[in-house]
């Protein structure tokens, strides 16, 4: 017992979740119709990366992939607010929120 | 040589006008227009005549200066210098550009001093000025080049000047037509310019003028073969320039442009450009004495030619223009026959008395609104009294009367001819019949027009301003004293630039007797045109109704345009439209073009179904995308494949 939980959580166990949880949100991304739920799946993506470039950091005692987790966290942040504001705005425009029907974009 | 004299200031002068007045003319108030555009010429011509003077050492202060002729004046730069071949941008001051220089600068200012009345009423007031001071800039170009690739420069500039000038009526499409037929000939002229010129490069390895005589007077006994190509080349350059046979079709169209610019561009100077070329390649001709005997012919039939056709011609321009190509035969024959002081000399007589003829008509026309048919004209003598008085003297100049300028410079190009041996006898007769025809068409024009009865009883002539008048009188003034200088001073003062001819075969009796000639035939033209246009004026309808074959011959000026009509300019058209039009644009480049815009068309009429507009499926592509990256860089390819397709792998370079 005492050898299963001494023993450090393997590298591959981390990537491997950080894989699943990838790409839950590339599948969320794809199949969601609501907006809303289309942006938390990229926010379950960043977050995925994030915990490879924080499993790598503690892997090779490296401060730099620490760091960059920082970075995207707060580019996270700004990106929901933008993202947050523009989903309200085109509510309001629209009044639906279905991807489907968001294309005035199409030739 | 002298800080304080510089060629390049002559044709600067025109050039700043011509700058000035071409880009601010519309907004400058008119006088100041006026005073820029006659300042340039007046400039230029102060600096030749202070350049004149201190040759003659009447101005002191520049007559160290000038006292050594030929001199040149290089750019420090070199224009061209690659391998072998140098070319600078030189200048050359002679007696010879001395001369033509006074000429062009002098008359030129003269003919911008008229244009301000004759054009005062025109919206293109500004633009004329500036396309006539284009033209001064480059015909001084041309007088004072050094080289024969300078004088190209010039050569092509006022080809362009006089295109301007005779499209300045460009709404008009015959005046349109008309430039574009002078450019077009003139193209043919200076592709043999061209070639001439390669050729000099060839066979000299040099385009200096000073040079090729220096290397020419060191061969004496080099003759023809080369040289005889290189001169005829030259000469298809000067009939195209000077309006000969074959090419001197352009001129008589010429005239669709404003009557001054007849006057200066195509009377006065820049047709006399292929003379002027002529004579500064002398040494050239001299050794090719088959081209020289080509030059002689090509004058004498064109003289000849063109006064049969200038004889039954009815607008005054186009009498005057074909008296203009017949003159420049002359000018022709006399370099011919190795007479080129005599040949100048007629240049700079033939500048006065045509610009005169030129100017005067351009008088006529317009106190008579625009009229230009003679046949609609008659009795201007009482109401034109002053541009009679100076026809009559441009008259009696061309005529060749004694003692007006045309009689010394006509008399001295057909004596010279005379004195050629057998051939030359019939050249000197071609050239009196050609007196005698020069007399009657121009005694015809002035019986036609000032005397007689007026024809159109509604117009009212009135005098021109004065500056339209004091030019004329002027010019006057030189046709009838211009030529008293006399032949032997001027070619002794031509003579370094032009040569001295050898002794004359004929007799101390000979000359005046083929004067008396020249006189008697002149006045012999003078009388039949009394008979027929102020005795009996019912006698030429009845001479062309009794020779209705050579008469209808004559107006239809020998049928020469029809017949470069169909020989040239149709098939010219017809491969144009069908080879180049259909076959080679319309097939060949626009097939081209449409298989190219046709791919780009379907392959993005194909692209676009992918912009769907649905973002879902932006992002299945972006996914689909990152998954085929990620296969291609996790999966072990070169395990997976065949040995064979292996080896290609490592052969590719990977």
């Amino acid at each position: 017992m005492s050898s299963l939980f001494s023993q450090e959580v393997p590298l591959s166990w981390y990537l491997l979740l950080s894989a699943v949880l990838f790409s839950l949100g590339v599948v969320g991304f794809l199949i969601k119709r609501n907006l809303i739920t289309v942006f938390m799946s990229i926010e379950l993506m960043l977050n995925a990366v994030n915990l490879s470039f924080v499993t790598f950091a503690h892997e090779w005692h490296a401060v730099k992939g620490q760091i960059f987790v920082f970075f995207v966290m707060m580019v996270a942040a700004a990106e929901a607010a933008v993202g947050l504001a523009i989903i309200i705005a085109v509510f309001r425009a629209r009044a639906t929120l279905a991807v489907d029907r968001i294309d005035l974009m199409k030739l | 040589m002298n800080a304080l004299f510089h060629l390049w200031l002559i044709p600067l002068a025109p050039f700043a006008g011509f700058l000035i007045n071409g880009i601010l003319g519309r907004r400058l108030p008119k006088w100041l227009v006026t005073t820029v555009a006659l300042l340039a010429p007046l400039a230029a011509f102060g600096v030749v005549l202070v350049a004149a003077l201190g040759f003659f050492g009447i101005g002191k202060g520049f007559a160290p200066v000038i006292a050594s002729l030929p001199f040149t004046q290089t750019c420090p730069h070199p224009w061209i210098d690659i391998g072998a071949l140098h070319v600078d941008f030189s200048f050359v001051l002679d007696q010879l550009s001395l001369v033509m220089l006074l000429v062009v600068t002098g008359v030129g200012f003269l003919i911008h001093v008229y244009s301000v009345g004759y054009m005062s009423d025109d919206e293109g007031y500004a633009r004329y000025f500036s396309f006539l001071n284009l033209f001064l800039f480059f015909m001084t170009v041309l007088v004072l080049a050094g080289n024969a690739l300078v004088m190209f420069v010039g050569w092509e500039g006022v080809g362009l000047a006089s295109y301007l000038l005779i499209g300045f009526y460009f709404q008009k499409k015959s005046a349109a037509d008309a430039g574009k037929k002078a450019f077009i000939v003139n193209r043919i002229g200076d592709f043999g310019f061209l070639i001439g010129m390669f050729l000099l490069l060839a066979n000299f390895g040099t385009l200096t003028f000073s040079a090729i005589g220096a290397k020419l007077a060191a061969n004496p006994g080099w003759q023809g073969g080369a040289l005889t190509v290189i001169a005829l080349c030259l000469l298809l350059g000067a009939t195209g320039k000077s309006a000969q046979l074959p090419l001197y079709i352009w001129l008589p169209d010429a005239m669709e442009g404003p009557t001054p610019v007849s006057a200066l561009i195509h009377a006065a100077t820049m047709v006399t450009a292929g003379v002027y070329m002529i004579a500064r390649t002398h040494i050239l001709f001299d050794h090719a004495p088959f081209a020289l005997g080509a030059v002689a012919v090509v004058g004498a039939a064109t003289a000849l030619f063109a006064a049969t056709i200038g004889l039954v011609q009815n607008d005054i321009k186009r009498v005057l223009a074909y008296s203009t190509i017949s003159q420049l035969g002359y000018m022709f024959l006399g370099c011919g026959v190795a007479a080129y002081s005599a040949a100048i000399f007629h240049l700079v007589t033939h500048a006065f008395f045509k610009a005169l003829l030129f100017l005067a008509a351009g008088a006529v026309i317009h106190s008579m609104d625009g009229e230009q048919d003679l046949r609609k004209m008659g009795g201007l003598r009482k109401k034109l009294p002053v541009t009679f008085a100076v026809t009559t003297v441009g008259v009696l100049a061309i005529a060749g009367f004694f003692p007006f300028a045309g009689f010394f410079s006509k008399d001295a190009i057909l004596y010279a001819a005379y004195t050629q041996g057998a051939s030359g006898r019939v050249l000197w007769f071609v050239g009196l019949v050609t007196a005698l025809l020069t007399s009657f068409y121009i005694f015809r024009l002035w019986y036609k027009a000032f005397l007689g009865e007026s024809r159109s009883p509604d117009a009212h002539p009135h005098e021109s301003p004065p500056s339209m008048m004091v030019p004329l009188v002027i010019l006057a003034a030189l046709s009838i004293c211009g030529g008293w200088i006399g032949i032997e001073r001027f070619s002794a003062f031509l003579a370094p630039s032009t040569g001295l001819r050898a002794p004359d075969a004929g007799s101390a009796s000979l000359e005046p007797i083929l004067s008396i000639a020249a006189v008697a035939v002149a006045l012999l033209g003078w009388l039949a045109a009394d008979r027929f246009y102020r005795q009996r004026p019912v006698r030429p309808s009845q001479l062309s109704a009794a020779l209705p074959g050579s008469y209808k011959l004559l107006v239809h000026k020998y049928y020469v345009d029809e017949f470069y009509g169909w020989t040239v300019v149709k098939p010219l058209i017809a491969i144009s439209t069908y080879l180049l039009g259909w076959v080679v644009d319309t097939a060949l480049v626009g097939g081209l073009a449409w298989l190219l815009g046709g791919t780009a068309t379907f392959a993005g009429a194909l692209l676009q179904r992918w912009q769907s507009g649905n973002l879902r499926s932006y992002a299945a592509w972006l996914a689909a995308g990152a998954a085929a990256v990620l296969l291609f860089i996790v999966v072990p390819w070169s395990t997976l494949w065949p040995a064979s397709l292996n080896l290609i792998w490592k052969m590719a370079g990977h």
